[in-house]
């Protein structure tokens, strides 16, 4: 039977009981994968791999953080300075925060270009989607606990956000605090939640992963696999590919720790938390400067608030706003434009997000918004009706000519083989 | 022709074969070079940090204990009992007969000045504090300490003469610097 896969009688007789080997075996070593994948599938195994990376400092970081108003600052001071290498976890762990996100997003553009979210996968996108909104409350909440003023009023301004819920809005606050401010119980209970959500980050990554396996990745012809012929094993062709894209991720990640450690930090988080007074320009780690430029896009606080959650919840039913059935953007030669447009569309939002919230920026940042809005509202469900797409290709593995793109190119070099 | 063909093919294989196993074995070692460069700093950052080995040392002016008092003083997290012994303690603890000890061991050797003893405050057993520091305390059969946690008796040199610890109550490393003040640690 399939036990006879291996020849050592120990990992015979446990996979015999325990059918570990034989899950790894299908699931990561001979997994079918798309032979035409580019770099752009690496990102999902370097956002895996930069969770593990994340849970590891984290935890051995929270060996030596104090969780309390009077002692959370000097003890991140005293991982600095006294812990050994604890600059270096703190570092990797401060910086991975960033290229967690980078990565992540680079892996949303990617299933946004090449539709990856259409059916059969919009479980799998869903799925992604709320790894994403718990990556942000823990990225929240890990900003927190450092204690300084960054910390602080950001912690401030986001639990207030709660405030623009009617009726209960001030209750709720108040729960969140347990307190009438953000005090000593609220680092607490961010310090706990900080340390459970990467767990069930964990568990919701897993559920990502079935789902992928499900029906295998997505690629970027966006047509479906035929056969043994279109695929490749997972293992070593795509393990390999995987280890030199983490190469290169990891020093892009060592450059930024050992020789721009604060460039993405603010350096007014270097100061002691003061609720007395509020520093003249705060502004939330860069991730989320896109939604901060939303949220303060919109004149009306209940309104800024829904705006910004929509922007995101809004992720949750793209696979029935693009109901184009090709997936690729290298077939839709309008859909391609508009997400480019997009893309540029996010950028803009997240420079305004850094500045002042007046005059110009204010006017851009409106125009960005609504810009967002009308390309998932208005703009997909318009080309899926007027768009003509180019012709797809037969399957990954027969040449296509003329509207190709790349792959007449890829046809042509086993010819000049033979 | 086609013979010549095949066999420089099949040199070329096995040089491309011994080639790519250092490139692979290579690749491996600087893996596991790097995968214990980054284990390290993880492991690393549980020993004792900077701050900790500072407090390491403790420097403890004994002229103000009377003679007969003991004082409990803490270092490295750990009590450290530091007796001004009377002269009839002193007496008691140099005439025993070392094949009366468990751990034999001197008592010149175990106080650098005969007046005072230094020991750390750690039953050899399992680790409780012994009593007999406090006027009043219980200090066993032999006057010295006496643990309460399993009953055993150490004497005024803090040697184990009865119950079940197995070993004399430590000497911390400790100089005097100059009459009055030792540093401990």
């Amino acid at each position: 039977m399939s036990a006879s896969k291996f020849s050592n009688p120990v990992v015979r007789w446990i996979d015999h009981r325990l059918p570990i080997f034989s899950f790894l075996e299908h699931e990561a070593n001979e997994y079918p994968t798309p032979k035409n994948l580019n770099y752009f599938w690496n990102f999902g195994s370097l956002a895996g791999i930069s969770l593990v990376i994340m849970i590891v400092t984290g935890i051995t970081l929270a060996m030596s953080y104090t969780a309390h108003v009077d002692y959370a600052f000097e003890s991140v001071e005293r991982i600095m300075r006294d812990v050994n290498h604890g600059w270096l976890l703190r570092y990797i762990h401060m910086n991975g925060a960033s290229f967690f996100f980078i990565v992540v997003f680079v892996h949303i553009f990617r299933g946004l270009y090449y539709g990856s979210y259409k059916a059969p996968r919009e479980l799998l996108w869903m799925l992604g989607v709320v790894i994403l909104l718990l990556m942000m409350a823990t990225a929240f909440m890990g900003y927190v606990l450092p204690w300084g003023q960054m910390s602080f009023w950001g912690a401030t301004v986001i639990t207030n956000l709660f405030s623009a819920i009617p009726f209960v809005g001030e209750s709720i606050v108040t729960w969140l605090w347990g307190g009438f401010s953000v005090d000593n119980p609220t680092l607490n209970r961010f310090f706990a939640l900080h340390y459970l959500m990467p767990f069930l980050i964990v568990g919701v990554v897993i559920l990502h992963l079935v789902a992928l396996h499900r029906f295998g990745s997505n690629n970027p012809l966006g047509i479906d696999t035929r056969g043994p012929q279109d695929t490749l094993p997972f293992h070593p062709y795509y393990t390999i590919k995987d280890f030199f894209g983490l190469s290169v991720f990891l020093t892009f990640l060592a450059a930024a720790v050992f020789f721009f450690p604060n460039f993405l930090g603010h350096p007014d988080n270097y100061i002691p938390a003061n609720p007395m007074q509020t520093p003249a320009h705060i502004v939330p780690e860069w991730y989320f400067l896109p939604f901060y430029a939303i949220l303060r896009a919109v004149p009306d606080k209940l309104g800024g608030v829904l705006a910004m959650f929509g922007a995101i919840a809004i992720l949750f039913v793209l696979p029935w706003l693009d109901r184009s059935p090709v997936r690729s953007a290298r077939f839709r030669p309008m859909f391609k434009i508009f997400f480019w447009i997009l893309v540029i569309d996010c950028i803009v939002l997240g420079y305004v997000g850094a500045k002042p919230a007046e005059g110009m920026y204010l006017l851009v940042g409106r125009v960005a918004t609504v810009w967002y809005f009308i390309h998932f509202l208005a703009i997909l469900p318009l080309l899926s009706v007027i768009e003509t797409p180019r012709p797809l290709p037969q399957s990954i593995s027969t040449p296509v000519f003329g509207g190709g793109g790349g792959l007449a190119g890829a046809a042509a070099a086993p010819k000049e083989k033979v | 022709m086609a013979k010549s063909q095949s066999k420089t093919a099949a040199d070329a294989s096995v040089e491309c074969k011994s080639r790519r196993d250092f490139i692979v074995v290579a690749t491996y070692a600087m893996g596991a070079v790097g995968a214990g460069a980054f284990v390290w700093p993880l492991v690393d950052q549980m020993n004792p940090a900077a701050d900790t080995l500072a407090l390491a040392s403790i420097e403890v002016d004994v002229s103000k204990i009377a003679e007969g008092q003991s004082i409990t003083i803490k270092w490295r997290g750990k009590p450290i009992f530091i007796r001004h012994r009377t002269s009839s303690e002193i007496e008691e603890a140099s005439v025993v007969s070392q094949d009366d000890l468990r751990d034999p061991e001197g008592d010149e050797v175990r106080a650098q000045k005969p007046e005072y003893l230094v020991v750390l405050g750690v039953c050899t057993h399992l680790g409780c504090v012994p009593l007999g520091q406090k006027v009043g305390e219980v200090r066993g059969e032999y006057g010295g300490w006496f643990c309460p946690c399993h009953g055993s008796h150490y004497d005024s040199s803090g040697r184990i003469r009865k119950g079940p610890a197995p070993l004399n109550l430590e000497v911390p490393p400790y100089s005097f610097l100059s009459d009055q003040v030792i540093r401990i640690g």
